[in-house]
């Protein structure tokens, strides 16, 4: 069934990529900027949600409650900045990358070299994740090798972005979201149905359940009896959430993958919508991911905890335990170990040192739920709540749509500044056109195999990477081409030091606490709050690092010479949307 | 820049300047700062400000990109800078 699944998706791929197959390098680059704004932002949403939102957001949302409300809040605020600040100016700009417009509109050659490397690290960094997502969800799914499996999805985006480039990517990302999307909902809905009698996920989550109690209600009861803090209480200090909130809006709106697309819009008019949509589509999935979470940790801790908390049946019988349970525990994500010698399972937080004394007394001896991964509550939510198996089939192919669709996005990206901008814009000014979309071509299948080697060798850092692409996007991206369309007076010297002095700020914040490198054993300081500056986490620094940017390139554009005449003239030609047509004349 | 121009781009400061006023306050504002008291008020099982922070600042995300939106193009057409 699932192979069933998986491959019809798959046919349905490759039949685009045949269909829409790119003749030129407008075409490869932005589509030919002939991208419906409701399509375009289907294609976005798609491009967005990648592996992380898709399989892993609902389990950090069950575990950190309303803490995780900053990655609802943080990846969805971004595009409110996107569609008011930057997409509508970077469209009527009219050119095919983000390193274009920052070497354009500082004029300089450095300034446009910097954001290529910043773009390039951003990017591989984010597309290790995702090749990685792609290897896990077949060697789960469909039990073939991790290995295999990324070889398949390296040949899968390989046919369809080299040969369809921005327009081949663009449909299949159509296709991908709406596997996706029904993937995401379909097991959500009948959850919530099961649960609250309210279809609506949405709503389900502030309903009651069949006892009268509000779900959320139960949720922190239950969490506080098992010695863990209330699910809607906020466990962090307010300063980090603020600025981790503020990080990751910023960061979104300055990831290269996403800004590219608003480039693939007819008219300047056209992008703020498409921001829109691309928000609707991306809402549909993030205001039903807190009700995925909340319920699937509710449905945890019922089977878990069976009966009343201390009494010596309450919990549930190891040998006794149901299906989902055998086989995730097999996968590794799921481990369970009897401390007490009970043969029952004690689910409860024992760094909690009040509540573990009292669990003592009734013979606990620690929790014995050794690991409970977050992705579980997504990928095995279908089967705890007893969905039939195409449902669980349409998981893993929604699983892999998401991975694939944002993986071939950033592959894009990449490809696109290194043909465009390294080689065009610095090396080979006079290549020709076929030529260059050959060179595209070849990045494209360069970037494929050094992603899907790095996916199949994951360097140690993985896990520690997405603080870093945040960061970088943060503090160099994000305010560079934000002080591009609005600080008229912002020169070449203020953008290349404020970019510089914000980065290296970030590099250095994370470096410190997670390594130089990443390599271990090189941290300056052990990664706890005690020791962040004012409580402040390496993920959330790239605020910070935003604002050293602004405020660097502000003070030095005031002590330099003003941006020479037809620079200003650029700035003021982007703000009004007249004239977008002829810009697009390379 | 001519005079008509800088009107426009004043126009549309304006408007942006609101939107982002409402976009920090639902979010930072309802979902962070105030998060705790407005707990107090309740709709159905969410409290106030669990429900700005999970559910309702993206709706009002959303709200806001089509807001502007239609209100830029009445701004494009109101000083003659739209396109075709």
């Amino acid at each position: 069934m699932t192979y069933l699944v998986v491959g019809a998706t798959f046919a349905l791929y490759i039949g685009i990529a045949i269909w829409a197959r790119a003749a030129s390098t407008g075409e490869f680059y932005v589509a030919g900027k002939g991208v419906h704004p409701v399509a375009n932002g289907m294609a976005t949403a798609a491009d967005w949600m990648s592996a992380a939102s898709f399989i892993s957001m609902a389990g950090l949302i069950a575990f950190k409650g309303y803490d995780a409300s900053v990655y609802l809040m943080g990846w969805t605020g971004g595009y409110v900045l996107l569609a008011l600040l930057l997409a509508p100016y970077l469209r009527k700009f009219g050119k095919f990358t983000v390193p274009e417009f920052i070497g354009e509109r500082y004029y300089s050659q450095t300034a446009r070299i910097v954001a290529v490397i910043c773009l390039i690290v951003a990017s591989i960094t984010y597309v290790i994740g995702q090749m990685k997502g792609v290897g896990v969800a077949f060697s789960r799914f469909l039990e073939v090798d991790f290995e295999v499996g990324v070889y398949v999805g390296m040949g899968i985006v390989f046919i369809y972005a080299v040969l369809g480039g921005m327009k081949g990517i663009t449909y299949t990302q159509i296709a991908q979201y709406v596997v996706l999307i029904f993937a995401y909902t379909v097991p959500a809905i009948f959850i919530s149905l099961n649960l609250t009698g309210n279809p609506l996920p949405q709503l389900g989550l502030g309903s009651t359940m069949a006892d009268g109690t509000y779900v959320l209600d139960k949720l922190d009861l239950i969490l506080q009896d098992l010695g863990f803090a209330a699910y809607t209480a906020q466990k962090g200090g307010t300063l980090n959430i603020f600025l981790l909130t503020l990080s990751l809006m910023i960061g979104t709106a300055g990831l290269p993958h996403v800004i590219i697309r608003f480039f693939t819009v007819p008219k300047v008019a056209d992008a703020r919508t498409s921001a829109g949509w691309a928000l609707v589509f991306i809402a549909i999935l993030y205001t039903t991911a807190p009700a995925v979470g909340g319920m699937a940790l509710y449905n945890l801790t019922q089977t878990i905890q069976t009966g009343e908390i201390g009494s010596p049946t309450g919990n549930l019988v190891y040998d006794e335990r149901p299906n989902w349970f055998k086989n995730w525990e097999k996968t590794g994500l799921l481990a369970f170990e009897d401390k007490n010698g009970d043969g029952r399972i004690q689910y409860y937080n024992d760094k909690n040192a009040e509540f573990a004394a009292k669990a003592e007394a009734w013979g606990w001896k620690g929790n014995e739920m050794t690991k409970i991964d977050n992705d579980i509550m997504v990928l095995a939510n279908p089967e705890i709540a007893k969905l039939p198996n195409w449902v669980i089939a349409l998981v893993a192919a929604g699983g892999l749509a998401a991975a694939l669709s944002t993986a071939a996005g950033l592959l894009l990206a990449i490809s696109s500044s290194i043909s465009h901008d390294l080689l065009k814009g610095v090396f080979v000014k006079d290549i020709s056109e076929k030529n260059e979309l050959m060179a595209g071509r070849i990045a494209m299948a360069g970037a494929i195999l050094v992603a899907g080697w790095l996916g199949i060798n994951p360097p140690g850092f993985a896990a520690q990477v997405v603080a870093l692409a945040f960061g970088l996007a943060a503090s160099s991206i994000f305010p560079a081409l934000m002080m591009g369309i609005f600080a008229k007076g912002v020169n070449r010297q203020g953008a290349i030091l404020g970019m510089l002095s914000g980065l290296l700020f970030t590099l250095i914040y994370i470096f410190w606490f997670k390594g130089w490198f990443f390599v271990k054993g090189t941290e300056m300081a052990a990664n706890t709050p005690a020791n962040w500056f004012l409580g402040i986490s390496p993920e959330a620094i790239g605020a910070v690092g935003a604002m050293i940017n602004f405020a660097v390139a502000i003070a030095v554009s005031k002590v330099t010479a003003p941006p020479p005449e037809h620079i200003q003239h650029l700035v003021e030609d982007i703000r009004v949307p007249k004239g977008a047509g002829a810009a697009t004349d390379h | 820049m001519s005079d008509n121009r800088i009107a426009y781009w004043k126009a549309n400061l304006r408007l942006l300047t609101m939107c982002l006023v409402i976009w920090f306050v639902v979010s930072f504002g309802f979902g962070i700062l105030l998060a705790e008291p407005l707990n107090a008020i309740r709709i159905g099982g969410y409290g106030l400000g669990f429900w700005f922070a999970q559910q309702g600042s993206i709706y009002t995300f959303l709200v806001l990109i089509f807001f502007y939106a239609y209100r830029m193009n009445k701004l494009d057409r109101q000083f003659d800078v739209h396109e075709d």
